[in-house]
């Protein structure tokens, strides 16, 4: 390539200031790579990387500190709601989210998860749903699917033992606190483009001061639902997004006033 | 202008004094007998630009306290035995992560449900760290009104100093009474920066709290600086009170209410004739064991009194030996279990070498 046409290119999609340039840890067609950079892209486009501080949760999500260049803090498991309501209160001004999986945020963390978005808590949470527990090696999540095969549900998920898959976008925005919540999937470009929006909308709930921002995001896990990256994507389509359907479930344009 | 001595109860002094010390975050959830702690800081907080939030469980309680504290800001809990049990997990987080907090456990009775009533139940839970892993917390046990506000002050320089919760360990009796007060804020201590506290980048290298250590050896690095940390606390933070020790042939020793209760009967055993004193340790973790261990050597027997089947009873016999002989008189807790001082001061009698 000639100096010239060199310099007519632009780099139109560059590294986020807020995502640090290193490899990850995650598996092979894993989607938290991805969902990092939104979440990265989100502050970026907000210019608030200084005045963010993150909440890491336990799983796989706990490494966030490795990849996001903003103080973090790490909750214990299920608690970063929590965590994430003491550090709101006591900085007001500050940029304050939590980044959680399915069995964090859904399980172990529900009471958490569901009282500050009852209170109307000021912070962002970016939920990832695998269905299933990632890290501890692919056990039974309350996200995993009717007749989804884990460690811990080796017949497949029977609703008549384990229940059913919890749709937590839906219930969380049944909440008055709840400023926006939505969800999202990063399984091809096209989706990969609405997630960004959704994120940032999240964090926009926030910055405007309306209530809480929840964005859930569809997410991979060939390593331990034992198939390829190709087929994971394949699976988010065919079978995840018909019962966790996409789109914004509330969307509150302003604070309540009394 | 505010009356400098005042008739006051003992969770109010707990609460009273935790606004002078600068703490401005209380998050907690009702039990009995610590409602008054909340109570009063829901109505005064506010007042001075504080935040009071009542949580949905004691575990939301001391998680909300962790993203205060790592915000470099004073924060406190209370609760009583059950609740302190829910709290066990924060704890161990706080302490791993080196983040300073107050936690107030006004004893109940246990275990289970148990009951309302005095208890000192919880010192194994208060002095062996509490949650998972290898850590301790600091812990200060008062025994009248006047030193729950005390302890109170110094709970909090003694977090800050040293970058660890700090437990105080009263009980339903000492929350529950009044007596006067005096309202003296303790000098100021010197305390180090919070330049590790997580108030956002600007300017610098993003900056982490955490306990999470995958590296070789790594933890086990951590683990032993948190032990030579707590080698610091016990070297220069160890406090207890004496009375009539130097000439006594019989130690009584007691912690809290059950020290109080004590103290009494002691008077009441002097007036006898009897060589009787009280060692009663102020600070639980770091034990006194070294003062102990000196009046070893001078006494001829021990008597260790607690509101419960013998814990702290452990330490005394770490810290004497099998020299001398330690005598123990426990009553766990219930309704019309707290002993009078005639019950100490027969037993007392019993042993008396």
């Amino acid at each position: 390539m000639s100096q010239e046409k060199k310099k007519e290119l632009k780099l139109i999609n560059p590294r986020p200031k807020t995502l640090i340039d290193r490899p990850t840890h995650f598996c092979p067609g894993c989607h938290h790579g991805i969902i990092h950079r939104l979440v990265a892209e989100a502050i970026d486009y907000f210019e608030i990387r200084e005045s963010a501080i993150g909440v890491a949760s336990v799983g796989c999500s706990v490494f966030l500190y490795d990849y996001l260049a903003t103080d973090v803090l790490e909750a214990p498991h299920g608690r970063a709601c929590a965590v994430a309501t003491g550090m709101k209160r006591a900085q007001p001004d500050k940029l304050i989210y939590t980044y959680q999986g399915d069995g964090d945020l859904a399980a172990i963390g529900t009471s958490e998860m569901i009282h500050s978005a009852n209170r109307g808590e000021l912070f962002t949470v970016v939920f990832v749903n695998n269905t299933n527990y990632g890290m501890t090696g692919g056990q039974m999540a309350p996200t995993t699917l009717l007749g989804q095969k884990t460690t811990t549900t080796p017949y497949g998920r029977d609703f008549k033992r384990d229940g059913y898959p919890i749709r937590m976008a839906e219930l969380l925005a049944n909440l008055e606190g709840v400023a926006f919540s939505a969800r999202g999937a990063v399984n091809k470009p096209a989706n990969v483009k609405r997630t960004r929006e959704l994120i940032r909308r999240a964090f926009e709930a926030q910055l405007k001061g309306i209530g809480l921002g929840f964005v859930e995001v569809l997410s991979a896990c060939p390593t331990d639902w034992g198939l390829s990256p190709l087929e994971a994507i394949k699976r988010v389509e065919q079978e995840l997004i018909p019962y966790y359907p996409l789109g914004i479930f509330k969307d509150k344009k302003e604070p309540d006033h009394l | 202008m505010r009356k400098m001595k005042k008739l006051i109860k003992g969770n109010d002094a707990i609460a009273m004094a935790a606004i002078d010390a600068g703490c401005r975050f209380y998050f907690g959830y009702p039990i009995t007998p610590q409602n008054d702690i909340p109570e009063y800081l829901a109505r005064e907080l506010p007042k001075v630009n504080g935040v009071f939030l009542q949580a949905e469980s004691e575990i939301a309680s001391i998680n909300m306290i962790l993203g205060v504290s790592a915000s470099g800001k004073r924060a406190m809990t209370s609760s009583s035995g059950p609740g302190i049990s829910l709290m066990q997990e924060g704890i161990s987080y706080l302490a791993g992560s080196e983040l300073p907090t107050v936690i107030v456990n006004i004893q109940r009775s246990g275990p289970g449900l148990g009951g309302i009533s005095p208890s000192q139940g919880d010192y194994f839970q208060a002095t062996r760290g509490g949650g998972h892993g290898d850590y301790r917390t600091p812990v200060l046990a008062p025994a009248s009104v006047q030193e729950m506000w005390d302890l109170t002050f110094l709970a909090f320089d003694l977090a800050d100093e040293y970058r660890t919760p700090v437990i105080i360990l009263a009980d339903a009796m000492l929350g529950q009474m009044k007596e006067p007060l005096e309202m003296k804020k303790p000098p100021n201590r010197k305390l180090p920066d919070k330049d590790w506290a997580l108030t956002g980048c600007q300017g610098m290298a993003p900056k982490l709290l955490k306990s999470l250590y995958l590296g070789s050896r790594e933890l086990e690095k951590h683990c032993w600086k948190l032990w030579q940390k707590y080698q610091v606390i016990i070297e220069k933070e160890t406090r207890w009170e004496e009375f009539e020790t130097e000439s006594a042939d019989l130690i009584v020793i007691g912690f809290g209410s059950s020290a109080r209760i004590s103290k009494t009967a002691v008077k009441q055993a002097r007036a006898q004739g009897l060589k009787v004193g009280l060692f009663r340790p102020i600070t639980l973790f770091p034990f006194p064991e070294k003062r102990l261990e000196e009046l070893s050597k001078k006494v001829k027997a021990f008597l260790v009194v607690e509101l419960n089947t013998g814990q702290m009873l452990e330490d005394v016999k770490i810290s004497v030996g099998k020299e001398k002989p330690v005598y123990f008189y426990g009553r766990p807790p219930g309704a019309d279990s707290l002993p009078m001082p005639v019950e100490i001061l027969d037993q007392i009698r019993e042993v008396y070498p």
